[in-house]
């Protein structure tokens, strides 16, 4: 089967309200398309965590969700301002998020580390000013 | 043992009631929402003392039994329609996350 987009989604910042809308789309769709129930986990899981990024991080942004009978690739675009050092936000438990945030239970500096654990395969492009892109990818 | 049988047992308060036929798998404790996404599983209950609608998007997306709010911590009025429209269980007690847990092991959960 050829890679197919199956979903994209337009994400706001400081868009709480809608936090996780995509990513349980993509489970709901996943469910449908008959995908095993642990890498359907494993890819949502994924794909919350880069919603949630957009949400607190970024200016805005969209994910897109593709499917092909190897894999499920998230694709999570945004349009600034970048990770000013990727090897320190990659450090669990480093976040540059505000108490507030902090206090609703995020920013606890696991975000990226949980979409490196549960995908098997990311790629995040990034640089201070830069829109940030990721790729993360389960194969089936 | 079902979350409608847990309700009666420990006198929980029901905020929003989702399935309540749901046979509970186990427990997980967190406020950490990243920890949760990653660690609760399905049919579990999630006690916590978060109480923001983003609580309602882990509780579905996770799968839980319930969420158990702890020490009576607010819960927003925005969660609370959020988790009716999404069919997710929210219960409460003054209990503190602790406590709640010793009573669970008493009744066999």
């Amino acid at each position: 089967m050829q890679e197919k987009l199956i979903l994209q989604n337009k994400i706001e910042r400081g868009d709480f309200a809608r936090g996780g809308e995509t990513s349980s789309k993509l489970k709901e769709l996943l469910r449908k398309l008959g995908v095993p129930s642990d890498k359907s986990r494993r890819i949502t899981i994924v794909t919350y965590e880069l919603e949630m990024n957009i949400i607190i991080h970024s200016h805005g942004g969209e994910i897109q969700a593709y499917i092909s009978s190897e894999k499920i690739k998230v694709v999570a675009a945004d349009s600034g301002p970048g990770i000013e050092d990727l090897e320190k936000a990659l450090q669990p438990g480093f976040s540059t998020a505000d108490d507030e945030v902090r206090d609703m239970g995020f920013g606890a500096g696991m975000g990226l580390n949980n979409i490196q654990h549960y995908s098997d395969d990311v790629e995040i492009e990034t640089g201070p000013g830069q829109p940030t892109r990721i790729t993360a990818t389960v194969y089936l | 043992m079902t979350v409608k049988e847990l309700v009666e047992k420990l006198d929980l308060e029901v905020v929003a009631a989702g399935p309540m036929d749901v046979e509970i798998s186990g427990v997980y404790v967190g406020d950490l929402l990243s920890n949760v996404m990653a660690r609760a599983e399905e049919k579990n209950l999630w006690i916590t003392i978060q109480g923001h609608q983003n609580v309602v998007a882990v509780a579905s997306l996770t799968g839980v039994a319930a969420v158990i709010v702890v020490e009576d911590f607010a819960i927003e009025e925005d969660a609370i329609e959020r988790a009716r429209e999404k069919d997710v269980t929210i219960l409460r007690t003054p209990l503190t996350a602790y406590k709640l847990i010793c009573q669970l092991i008493e009744i066999g959960i």
